[in-house]
């Protein structure tokens, strides 16, 4: 009776290590995640040599979760070859991921961050790729009386004296760092005060908490239409010009750290600034809305 | 009540459809873990029966450390691995950070201290008579350690089981070290993350059920083998 069970013993542990095998053997395959080119659109004298390689492209949740690039990657994968693996975290995060060289390029939306990382020679090659607007999002019966103003300044005072709950990202992102710079246009300090709800979470997970909470918040125009049909928020003011959202795109100084590959990471930066890339950008929609518009968008 | 019993038909749909994506994930899932536990094993199981054959008051220490470690917050283990494998941290050379490698780093870290735990407390229970008696009957110490380990296999069983439990749930280090990289480091948990911030609570609640349907079929597959020995 013991040998029965030393038996299953010995099948378990022949199982795990079979299974194991079979995940290594696995591992190894991965590493290339070759496309086959599709034929139709090359014509000969465009078809290039299809590099086996990846880059890593840190960027904010806003690119990623509205599908933009889930959209734009593919295309550029099968011109060139080049795998984009996608981190997405909040601009503040990806800025300082590409400060310590764990990605290759960057896509974020703080201009006055990244000219400083630029300045102090983390970045090169930055462009202004394509921008759109911040919206504030609130519950359809606007308990603060948003509804008539025409000003972020103007709204903001209204929530803050009416109480209305206001969910702040408060994960140091770009959405965050404009917010703060809007309170403090506003002249008001929300640090501390009980309708002010500051979470740390991402575009999406705010939203949602907004949703719940029938609270206020800000958010880029991207995440809202793409989580429309899930919420109940409206959108409570809109078209100040403060509330521009400039998207950079910029390279990590290889000559900071080894195994950069700024050539790769100069493609998609070439890609994404190109004709077709900033029409490629134009003409993305989500429930028929255009979430983001090529190029730099104040004169 | 209407989130959960769509979440549950996208849950169906996604298996019957055999969504080729959530393969990925599920077998990366799976890879990540089995592989990270297995190592685990092979480190914890030593240790713990080492440690387990020692009196108690000679091991106290480590006893505080290890159960101290057994309640590791992940998301600490992840930011320990990430800040050693990013560029900027001693091992960065070896460019770990967001690969499947740096996830297993990371799970091992967060299993290996349940496995020695688990190992110790087992093998301290009955130990030390089983070591005597293989003594008794001429074994050496290599021997009678590996006398020890065969006899208290179900408990060590339990350990293992427990920190595969532990690693397949857990998303704070995998996200932090893998970066949830579409179809290179996304595994279940992750992906239940990033749909629930999206806002699609539906696809989000159904990967949840999937993860719960896996976890319940490796846990009856061990639990029945662990049972079986427990009758003789």
């Amino acid at each position: 009776m013991f040998n029965r069970s030393s038996i299953q013993f010995k099948l378990l542990f022949g199982l795990m290590l079979m299974a194991a095998l079979l995940f290594f053997a696995g591992c190894a395959e991965e590493g290339a995640p070759v496309e086959e080119p599709v034929e139709e659109e090359t014509t000969p004298e465009e078809e290039v040599e299809l590099i086996d390689d990846f880059i890593i492209l840190a960027t904010t949740t806003s690119t990623y979760d509205s599908g933009l690039l889930d959209f734009l990657n593919p295309i550029f994968t099968e011109q060139t070859g080049l795998e984009v693996r996608v981190v997405s975290q909040g601009t503040g995060a990806a800025l300082e991921t590409g400060r310590s060289g764990d990605a290759d390029v960057l896509l974020v939306h703080d201009r006055g961050s990244e000219l400083q990382g630029v300045e102090d020679g983390y970045f090169v090659d930055r462009y202004d790729v394509m921008y759109n607007d911040f919206i504030f999002v609130g519950p359809a019966e606007d308990p603060a009386g948003v509804g008539g103003v025409t000003t972020a300044a103007e709204a903001m005072s209204l929530i803050a004296d009416s109480g209305a709950i206001f969910v702040s990202r408060g994960d140091d992102s770009g959405t965050h760092r404009m917010e703060l710079r809007l309170w403090e246009a506003a002249g008001i300090d929300p640090a501390g005060e009980s309708w002010y709800e500051s979470i740390g979470q991402g575009m999406g997970d705010t939203i949602n908490h907004a949703n719940e909470r029938l609270g206020y918040t800000l958010t880029d125009r991207g995440t809202y239409v793409s989580m429309k049909d899930s919420i109940d928020l409206v959108i409570a003011l809109e078209g100040d010009p403060v509330l521009f959202n400039q998207y950079g795109v910029m390279a990590v100084n290889p000559e900071l750290h080894e195994g950069i590959k700024y050539e790769y990471a100069m493609m998609y930066v070439e890609f994404l600034m190109s004709e077709e890339g900033q029409n490629l950008i134009n003409s993305y929609q989500v429930n028929g809305e255009t979430l983001f518009f090529p190029g730099y968008g104040l004169e | 009540m209407s989130r959960l019993y769509e979440g549950l038909l996208e849950a169906l749909r996604l298996i019957i459809s055999f969504d080729p994506d959530l393969l990925t994930i599920v077998l990366l899932s799976l890879r990540v873990s089995i592989t990270a536990i297995l190592l685990a094993t092979l480190i914890g199981v030593p240790i713990g029966t080492l440690l387990g054959l020692k009196e108690e008051k000679k091991t106290g220490f480590f006893n505080k450390i290890i159960f101290t470690f057994m309640g590791m917050p992940p998301v600490v283990a992840g930011l320990i691995i990430f800040l050693i494998l990013s560029r900027q941290g001693p091992l960065g050379v070896l460019g770990l950070l967001y690969t499947p490698s740096a996830m297993i780093i990371a799970q091992v870290f967060l299993a290996s201290p349940i496995v020695i735990g688990l190992t110790m407390v087992g093998i301290r229970a009955k130990g030390g008579e089983i070591e005597e008696t293989a003594r008794s009957l001429g074994a050496g110490s290599a021997l009678a350690a590996w006398t020890v380990v065969k006899e208290s296999r179900y408990a060590i069983l339990g350990a293992v089981i427990t920190g595969f439990s532990r690693v397949v749930a857990e998303v704070g280090a995998v996200m932090i070290v893998g970066g949830n990289i579409e179809g290179h480091t996304r595994v279940m948990t992750t992906a239940i993350v990033l749909e629930t911030r999206k806002g699609n609570f539906e696809l989000a609640i159904g990967l949840g059920i999937i993860l719960l349907m896996i976890s319940f079929i490796v846990n009856s597959v061990l639990y029945t083998i662990q049972k079986g020995g427990k009758k003789n």
